[in-house]
């Protein structure tokens, strides 16, 4: 099985009003050539599941500087004064979800939870329609899980199986997020062959990368 | 009035005498940072940074820059030896499962109870809450380091007005004026900056102060 496509190909799959998760954290991390041709595409009313919306010209921020986004699910949106003015003029809806609590939404849908129980948020706005429940005497939110069409993310080193291996920083959301969208894509700094990361080295599973594109540095 | 570099320095270098050997410690954006300038040498502290490492070192030389490598607020930084990287989740299982010792933010308001108030003011500023709203509730001990006003306005109240990042976390305040620690019966003044009255700290406190039987002179 080749999983191996070029930018092109995957761009088949990318469409209006599509929810995908990037990796990245303030954008190290994050599939920029894919970022590029999604911007190049121009797709639109796409909802963008990421840490942040990084910057004006950077990562996921691009999409968002180009009004390709009608909601982001983010827990920061500080460095791109673009998310700020959208959402003051209405054009876009933010969500803000504690880092944490993101971090384990996209995992508990991943990993077949019905959500998780966290005391992040108990008494500020986050709390705000949830529901509380308490176990042995504390109290926690309940965060419900969080799933993407797609999620693209991005690898230091992608076997040509698509086991991923990531890069110090690089690393953040990605792994939690290539278990939580119908259709996964890695974009690979560098293509190896297979067996050049160590089984105990993969980070990302090849079972859960459905297609491979070469990015390069980035 | 003081200058402004001198009382980041005076509250960096209060709070880095909290930590102990070994202490695993998260230290937010802006002056917190600086309080790893001035860690004791013989005290270990391992640095936790929630975009997924701990170890965290100073910043590379110039032209030594990792892409790969940047803290919570995105700057290059290097990682020690023994460092290690995880992903977001284990980031914040580390945070949120009281595997952090300390953690060291700013805040725009705290306040008797330990509320803190440090991530939006409504209509002007919603940057978002990042980690700090887990920061803030699975760190075992949280310290507020931050200057004692905001130009001229008290900080410290008797109750925050703004969102708050969370409820009742707070341990420690210390500012330019002294060290507040929170308790049950308040807010409770233990330390004092030199050549600083209590009379004055009460001035620019809103909130109530407790002035401690053994206060000290703030060591620096």
């Amino acid at each position: 099985m080749n999983k191996i496509k070029t930018i092109d190909e995957i761009m088949e799959f990318i469409k209006d009003g599509q929810t995908i998760m990037f990796g990245g954290f303030l954008a190290v991390g994050t599939a920029e050539h894919i970022v590029d041709a999604i911007v190049k595409k121009g797709v639109k009313d796409l909802t963008i599941i990421c840490n942040d919306t990084a910057f004006v010209d950077k990562g996921v921020g691009k999409l968002v500087a180009n009004k390709q986004v009608k909601k982001v699910i983010v827990s920061h949106i500080g460095t791109n004064p673009e998310t700020g003015r959208q959402m003051n003029a209405g054009e876009i809806e933010v969500e803000l979800v504690p880092q944490g609590t993101l971090a384990e939404r996209i995992r508990a849908y991943g990993a077949g939870l019905g959500g998780v129980l966290t005391p992040t948020g108990l008494g500020t706005v986050v709390e705000e329609g949830k529901t509380v429940i308490e176990v042995d005497g504390k109290k926690y939110l309940l965060e419900k899980p969080l799933k993407a069409d797609i999620a693209i993310i991005k690898g230091s080193k992608v076997d040509k199986k698509g086991n991923v291996w990531y890069s110090k920083t690089a690393r953040n959301f990605n792994p939690i997020m290539a278990m939580a969208a119908d259709l996964v894509i890695v974009e690979a700094e560098e293509i190896v062959e297979v067996g050049e990361i160590e089984p105990e080295n993969v980070v990302t599973p090849h079972i859960l990368v459905d297609y491979i594109v070469k990015g390069g540095e980035r | 009035m003081i200058d402004k570099n001198l009382v980041r320095e005076i509250i960096a270098k209060r709070v880095a005498k909290e930590f102990k050997d070994g202490d695993v410690v998260n230290l937010g954006i802006g002056l917190p940072t600086e309080v790893a300038n001035y860690i004791d040498k013989d005290v270990e502290v391992i640095l936790q940074s929630e975009n997924g490492f701990i170890g965290l070192g100073p910043a590379p030389e110039e032209g030594k820059e990792d892409k790969d490598l940047v803290n919570a607020g995105g700057k290059y930084v290097t990682i020690m030896p023994g460092g290690a990287c995880f992903d977001s989740a284990m980031s914040f299982a580390i945070i949120r499962g009281g595997h952090v010792d300390a953690t060291v933010l700013g805040a725009l308001q705290v306040d008797e109870e330990g509320n803190l108030a440090n991530w939006m003011i409504p209509g002007k500023m919603v940057p978002g809450m990042g980690g700090a709203m887990d920061l803030v509730v699975g760190a075992k001990k949280v310290i507020v380091a931050m200057e004692h006003t905001a130009k001229g306005a008290p900080k410290i109240l008797k109750r925050c007005t703004l969102p708050l990042t969370a409820a009742k976390e707070v341990n420690l305040i210390v500012t330019e004026m002294g060290v507040i620690e929170v308790t049950d019966k308040g807010l409770v003044l233990k330390e004092i900056a030199p050549n600083t009255t209590v009379e004055e700290v009460i001035a620019a406190t809103e909130a109530n102060l407790i002035i401690a039987n053994d206060l000290k002179v703030m060591e620096l």
